[in-house]
Order: C-alpha cells, then sequence, then structure tokens
C-alpha cells in the first residue's frame, strides 16, 4: 500500500488528536460482531487506505477522541488490500433513527458520523476540507432554496446507515 | 470580484461575490484566465439538477495562473498556468490510488445529499450544485482549487490557453469514457453527442486504436468539426436510422463499444421523444435516456455501452433485456482527468488534441446570460461559449 502513514503516532500528532484511555476496540478480521457476541447493528464504519498496524483505536483523531468512552471501537483490515475499517458506534447504543432522520442527520448517531468522516479525512490527508465561506451572489429567498440550505447544513451529518 | 451566477431556473446573472481565500492548507488561489460553459450547466440551468441556490458560481472547465499558494501545496507556485480538473479529489483514499478519482472519499463535504440519491457519495466539482459539494465556480475573476497538488496541472509551454482550457473536463472526460469503455486497437466505436465531450471522446478512441469512429448529432457545424477536427466519420440522426446504419457500417455487428456522451436532456424526432420529456416535465423521471436506449439497441453482442453524459436519478423504459441477453458490458463514471491529463497536455502539445475549434464564442463575463443563452440555443453555431475574466 503506496502513501501510508509512518504510524499512529504521527497521526495523532498531525491531528491533534488527543489518546482515548477508555476506549475499548477489537481488532478481529474473522468476524463482524464486537466483544461479548452482541449485535453488529449499530456500527458506522468507514476504510481508511492505510495498513491496520497504523490505526491505533487508543489514539484517534479529535472528532472521534472528543466522544471520549461514550463510544466503541473497531479496527480491523478491510477485503482485498483496500486498508482499514474503522467502525464506531455510541456505547449506549440508541435506536438507529428512520431512514428520514439519517437522511437528514437528525438520528441519534448523526454527530458521530460527522465526526468519522473528519476522522477520516485527518487520517488520510491531514485536514479537515472547508468549503465554507465559498463566494456567492444574493442568496435570494425562494422555498427550494430555504429547503436546499437546510440540507446542506445537514448533509455532513446525514448518511444511509 | 464579478462572477458569472444562477439565478434560478433559466436565469443567469453577473454579480459581485466575495474573492475566494485560502482555507485549508492544500489549496491554491487561481486567477482565470478562461472559462467555458459546458453541456452539464444546462442541467443546472434547466433545473434538472435542483440543488442549485440563488447566488452559486457557476462554471468548472477552467485554466489561469496561481495567486496564492496554502501552505502544504508542493508542486506549484506563484505565477504557474495551470489546467485544473473540474472533479476534486484528494489522490489519498482508495479510489483516487485506484485511479477512479472522481469518486473520491474525501472531496464532497455535504455527502448526505448524494448517499441519499446513489447510496454512496462521490467526489466534489466545481461550480456543480450543492449535492457535489457546494464548491464555487470558475466563471469569476478568482477561483480556489482545494487538492491543487492533485487537480492542477501545469501547461507546457507550447500549448496556448485556448487549447489546455479543454484538458479541464472535455478532454479528460472524453479520454475517461474511451478509456474506461476499454476501447482496443481495431474496435469500431460510436459516439452519441458532437460537443466538446463527444468529439474528444471520439480523438481518444481513435488515438487508442479504434480503427473506425463514428459520431452521431444532428448539428451540421458540430458534425463539420468532427470531420474537420477529430478525424471521425459522423452520422445525422434526423435523416437516417442510426442503429441500421451501424449495423452495416460494421457488418451486422454493430459497434463494439457505443459512448453516449449526450446525458439526461437528450433529443430525438418522433414519439419516444414526447414520451420522455412529458415524463420528465411531469417528475415521473429525472432524465431522458433517449441515447442510452439507441446505444444499447445498436451495441454489438458482447459490446460495451458507457454513459459519459451527466444523468443524475431515474430513467424510464429501460432496455434491461438487452442488456442481459445480448450480454453487454453497460457502464459509466464521471472523469478521472487527474489519471488523463498529463497524457493529454503532451498530446496537445505534439498538435495530437486540437481543441482550440470548440471555443466558437470568447466573451466577458458580463456577457455570461448571453454567452449561455448562445450556448442552449446553439446560437450563431455555438458549440462552447468561453469567458475570459480578465477582459
Amino acid at each position: 500500500m503506496s502513501g501510508a502513514l509512518g504510524g499512529a503516532a504521527s497521526v495523532a500528532a498531525r491531528t491533534g488528536g488527543g489518546v482515548v484511555r477508555r476506549v475499548r476496540s477489537v481488532v478481529s478480521p474473522s468476524s463482524d460482531r464486537p466483544a461479548g457476541g452482541s449485535p453488529a447493528s449499530g456500527w458506522l464504519a468507514v476504510t481508511l487506505f492505510r495498513p491496520v498496524t497504523d490505526v491505533d483505536p487508543t489514539l484517534l483523531p479529535a472528532p472521534l477522541a472528543a466522544f471520549d468512552d461514550r463510544i466503541e471501537v473497531r479496527v480491523r483490515p478491510a477485503a482485498g488490500g483496500k486498508g482499514t475499517e474503522l467502525a464506531v458506534r455510541l456505547r449506549e447504543r440508541p435506536p438507529a433513527g428512520s431512514l428520514p432522520q439519517r437522511l437528514s442527520g437528525r438520528d441519534p448517531q448523526a454527530d458521530l458520523r460527522s465526526a468519522l468522516r473528519r476522522a477520516k479525512q485527518l487520517i488520510e490527508v491531514g485536514e479537515v476540507l472547508a468549503v465554507d465561506p465559498a463566494p456567492h451572489g444574493e442568496r435570494t429567498p425562494t422555498p427550494g432554496g430555504v429547503l436546499l440550505e437546510k440540507w446542506t447544513e445537514a448533509a455532513p451529518r446525514a448518511g444511509v446507515r | 470580484m464579478k462572477a458569472v451566477t444562477w439565478r434560478g431556473v433559466n436565469e443567469v446573472g453577473v454579480e459581485d461575490v466575495p474573492e475566494p481565500t485560502i482555507l485549508n492548507d492544500h489549496d491554491v488561489i487561481l486567477e482565470v484566465g478562461l472559462s467555458v460553459t459546458c453541456g452539464s450547466d444546462l442541467h443546472l440551468l434547466g433545473g434538472y439538477v435542483p440543488a442549485m441556490r440563488a447566488g452559486d458560481v457557476l462554471g468548472h472547465e477552467f485554466m489561469g495562473t496561481v495567486v496564492e499558494v496554502g501552505r502544504g501545496v508542493t508542486k506549484h507556485h506563484v505565477g504557474d498556468r495551470v489546467v485544473v480538473v473540474s472533479f476534486i479529489a484528494c489522490g489519498q483514499c482508495w479510489y483516487c490510488r485506484q485511479g477512479l478519482w472522481s469518486l473520491c472519499d474525501n472531496a464532497n463535504p455535504n455527502p448526505g445529499i448524494t448517499e441519499a440519491l446513489w447510496g454512496q457519495s462521490i467526489g466534489g466539482c466545481f461550480g456543480y450544485s450543492h449535492a457535489l459539494g457546494g464548491w464555487a465556480g470558475s466563471h469569476a475573476r478568482y477561483v480556489r482549487v482545494p487538492y491543487a497538488d492533485q487537480g492542477a496541472f501545469t501547461i507546457p509551454d507550447g500549448v496556448s490557453d485556448e487549447r489546455a482550457l479543454f484538458a479541464s473536463d472535455a478532454a479528460p472526460t472524453g479520454w475517461t469514457g474511451a478509456h474506461q469503455a476499454g476501447v482496443q486497437p481495431g474496435d469500431v466505436v460510436a459516439v452519441w453527442g458532437a460537443g466538446g465531450v463527444g468529439q474528444m471522446a471520439a480523438r481518444a478512441a481513435a488515438l487508442m486504436g479504434a480503427e473506425r469512429v463514428v459520431v452521431i448529432d444532428r448539428f451540421d457545424n458540430r458534425l463539420e468539426q468532427v470531420r474537420t477536427h477529430v478525424g471521425a466519420e459522423t452520422l445525422d440522426y434526423t435523416d437516417t436510422d442510426v442503429p441500421a446504419e451501424l449495423r452495416e457500417m460494421t457488418g451486422g455487428r454493430g459497434p463494439d463499444v457505443c459512448i453516449e456522451a449526450v446525458g439526461m436532456e437528450a433529443h430525438r424526432p418522433g414519439p419516444q421523444h414526447l414520451y420522455d420529456q412529458v415524463k420528465q416535465q411531469l417528475r415521473l423521471q429525472s432524465d431522458r435516456p433517449t441515447a442510452v436506449r439507441e446505444a444499447i439497441y445498436a451495441c454489438r453482442k458482447g459490446g460495451t455501452v458507457f454513459t459519459l453524459g451527466v444523468f443524475a436519478g431515474l430513467v424510464d423504459k429501460f432496455p434491461l433485456g438487452a442488456v442481459m441477453n445480448k450480454a453487454l458490458t453497460l457502464t459509466g463514471a464521471q472523469q478521472h482527468g487527474h489519471r488523463y491529463v498529463p497524457e493529454i497536455l503532451d498530446r496537445m502539445s505534439r498538435d495530437e488534441v486540437r481543441t482550440e475549434h470548440l471555443a466558437t464564442h470568447v466573451m466577458s463575463l458580463d456577457d455570461g446570460p448571453k454567452g449561455y443563452r448562445m450556448f442552449k440555443d446553439k446560437e450563431d453555431g455555438c458549440v462552447r461559449a468561453v469567458f475570459r475574466p480578465g477582459a
């Protein structure tokens, strides 16, 4: 795998992420279930194009570290050399929320979904991409424009799962 | 600064907007030299991609000069003359490393919108709606270029601005179609659409060794450009039965590769077009797949159909039976230009790819509304309206 980071410590140094001392982690290439055998539901996952040895679940980037012991973390190699799967879920395991809630970023895991995406960017690229403030002209208020504005605001937290 | 903006459905404006600033370490700020209209912009103007807000800056195909550099940029310096790929990609995720740049995981700050539409989010694109990131477009004096080490390419000294401009989108999109469709030496390739992208797909197919390349359109001036500048054969679909003609040209087989470079507002004579128009206007389908249907019917058994024109959502009366029973490969993509631009610029410098003829009308940003009107209505033989912000 080309372009891998030198190690997890360098990830934390570059991203400003703190040590998550009480995060539980499971590294299991053969199972999609966390320790204890409970159902796997509730995991939000991204695949990082980094070797599994470079992703230390106790040393996560700041957006995930901020959740401290409120989240569980799972790290395992991705199939076919695609990197490392990083999965997180809230320890309290609230209901997943309906599809409309998830698509509008109003489900219980919306903030965690956003944090996971930002963590992926920090690990792979080293920074979180910002789009605003983007130059634009007059925002004439229209019903469609208001709806799109709301959806755009929610889009970083929204997702199908 | 002055910019051409989307004001509403079929309404283009010219406004003063704030200048962009460096927001990320990998950004550069570009002083835009040339920025061109694209057929896919018409889908935004027509309201077929309903994710534009009044005031959004249009434009995604452009070149210019670097005037400011983020501290993480290593390839570019102030003063560099560059062309920028219309799609934004990080260069670090698995998709980018596979050469599938438009599928980048990290370049769309609004992933929830396209996840809802398509199940997965793709990369970002300049000036192409909030669904693809809400990035400001290039029809302006300045534009911010994220991930500039990945998407900006220095233009060789011997290549003019007018030629390099089309290495931003039309040419790499054409290359994406021909290469990803797997064009092989000896193939017969048919391309639907003789706009900039269709012409470049035809040129790419020829350079990849296709034995015969045929481009299908209805506008005489565009077909003439194909014969003169691209070196391909042409068919006018208003006066010929295209599938029958293609069968005759290929000994009854049909083309090995069919590239559809038309998109969601396809046109054709007859009741099928009326049917698609009505369904689209009633929002019973978002896209008109007329040319895709024809490509599927025309393609040889076991051949490949590539959807290179832009589609957004759902279509009706899709000939899935033909796809299955003829064992077709049906594929598509936005452009993975980052992998093709170096080759394209090299071929431009050797005169193997010529694009100046596409820029039929060059004007200032003040003429933005006029330029889009001429482009949409094909006034005065307009193939592409190009804006020169410094004019």
